[in-house]
């Protein structure tokens, strides 16, 4: 289990137990938090989970795979802390993860 | 407001009518036993046993009732009122209605022969399909695919990882001849019988063969019979129109709806893969079986009846795994007039662009998500590309869409 802090692109936050095993983004997708789309249910086919890790996660989060990397690319206001969401297992490693998403999946 | 259809289209606007604020009451009703669920994952993911039936759920069961939203499953709609505004179930219950949505998906479609009937003649639509799939692969069962479309392949590569052994029949002169085009088809074909996949492409099955009441083999035209313990029926879908034909809507071979997923009358919405569409950007009417497609319309649906803006419209893309290959599509090859090839098929990473003149129409794409994301951006912005400059890898993707 692990505390997510998800942070919508209007500021409202969402804190959510999320079981270990499942990745960040079946964590908010299950509980109805709104902003990750998740249109292909996790496959790494459709940039629609993408995220912004705090600073401070980043390392803990891992690094992309190239085909995350390449959907990252052409995804709409990456920074260099995007990632796909579905692309992120939950640990405890993770516990107090914080978040955010963009504006062009609000 | 009450949705028609619990799958993956009518899940999805039931929950998104939720967060755009809609506040009257909204009743989900679904001929399956269970809440909405995703359906790629059952001939991928989950029948490798890479994913467990509750991942599949679009929503925990929890959700629904938190969310004010009637779940109303097992229930089979035999009639749709529109005088009265009302939605009849088989078992007598009926509903009312201000909004209706209709999004009853569609079937696989049967296979009108002699021994269809048998035992272990199986096709894949459900979770319940799935099941009965999955108990009928393991080391060493023969399964025979019919049909070399996408469901077909799916399902003979997760056979594969599953030890099974399985033989592809198709009718055309080669596989996915509906919906892909060369190279692709012979690169997929070449990839799948490097890992064990007999194909009888050009074959027409005359009967299914069985004993004690179970198949045991594939009787095909003036070849010899197919043995197998099972069999895959992947040919293709029909839409479950009936219901909205019968109410007077127009349907050709599918629910009629305009560009917002509207049909004719304004309390009535289509969305999924139960609809015949306008595709705007190739300027047609046409029949997408994708996901992205239920989303897209669910969508629109949606933010008409909470009375937001409806979405812009979607460049349409698809997805499929098979063994280590992601394979994704953009756009669809109306149209066209020439291709490019990116890179190498014999590398397995590699993408297939079709161009009606200097613009990119669809892109198929191997294991090249770059090719694939600038593709279906390409696609949408109708901007003349250099043929050149996409053929060569040395010329990155973002460059090339710069």
């Amino acid at each position: 289990m692990a505390k997510i802090t998800y942070i919508e692109h209007t500021g409202a936050e969402h804190v959510i137990d999320v079981k270990s095993g499942l990745s960040v983004m079946e964590g908010a997708v299950k509980n109805n938090v709104p902003g990750i789309d998740a249109d292909c249910g996790g496959a790494c086919a459709c940039a629609t989970c993408h995220v912004y890790v705090d600073e401070a996660w980043r390392d803990k989060t891992g690094t992309p795979s190239a085909m995350e990397e390449s959907m990252l690319d052409f995804a709409e206001n990456v920074e260099t802390n995007s990632r796909l969401s579905c692309q992120i297992k939950v640990s405890e490693e993770i516990d107090g993860l914080v978040v955010r998403m963009p504006e062009s999946q609000h | 407001m009450v949705i028609v259809g619990a799958g993956h289209a009518g899940g999805t606007a039931a929950a998104l009518l939720r967060s755009y604020g809609y506040a009257e009451p909204i009743t989900l009703i679904g001929e399956e036993p269970i809440a909405p669920y995703q359906r790629p994952p059952l001939s991928k993911a989950w029948l490798k046993g890479e994913a467990d039936a509750e991942s599949l759920m679009l929503k925990p069961e929890s959700f629904y009732a938190g969310a004010g939203i009637e779940l109303v499953l097992g229930a089979r709609v035999t009639s749709l009122k529109r005088s009265e505004r009302t939605v009849c179930l088989a078992d007598g219950r009926s509903f009312a209605y201000d909004s209706l949505i209709l999004a009853m998906g569609a079937r696989a479609r049967a296979l009108p022969i002699r021994g269809a009937d048998l035992a272990g003649v199986l096709s894949l639509r459900s979770a319940s399909d799935a099941e009965a799939l999955k108990g009928a692969l393991g080391p060493g069962r023969r399964l025979a695919v019919v049909g070399g479309g996408y469901i077909g392949l799916e399902v003979a590569a997760s056979a594969r990882f599953l030890g099974a052994e399985v033989v592809v029949i198709e009718r055309e002169a080669a596989i996915l001849a509906r919906v892909a085009k060369e190279p692709l088809c012979s690169f997929l074909t070449r990839y799948h019988e490097a890992r064990g996949v007999a194909f009888e492409v050009g074959a027409m099955v005359e009967a299914f063969e069985g004993e004690a009441g179970h198949v045991t083999g594939v009787r095909l035209a003036g070849r010899r019979a197919v043995a197998c313990d099972a069999v895959l029926i992947g040919v293709g879908l029909a839409r479950n129109d009936d219901l909205a034909r019968e109410a007077g809507l127009e349907c050709v071979a599918g629910v009629v709806v305009d560009g917002e997923a509207r049909t004719a009358d304004p309390q009535v919405f289509a969305i999924g893969d139960v609809t015949h569409r306008p595709i705007p950007h190739y300027a047609r009417m046409f029949w997408l079986e994708s996901v992205a497609n239920a989303l897209e319309q669910a969508r629109q649906a949606a933010s008409i009846i909470a009375g937001r803006p409806a979405p812009p419209h979607e460049v349409t893309w698809n997805w499929s795994d098979q063994y280590d290959l992601k394979l994704q599509f953009a756009g669809l090859a109306f149209d066209i007039d020439d291709m490019v090839v990116r890179g190498d098929p014999a590398g397995a990473k590699f993408a297939v662009f079709h161009l009606k003149g200097d613009t990119v129409q669809a892109v198929e794409a191997v294991n090249a998500p770059a090719e694939f994301m600038a593709g279906r951006q390409l696609i949408g912005q109708r901007r003349p590309i250099s043929r050149a400059r996409l053929a060569d890898t040395a010329v990155s993707m973002k460059e090339v869409a710069a």
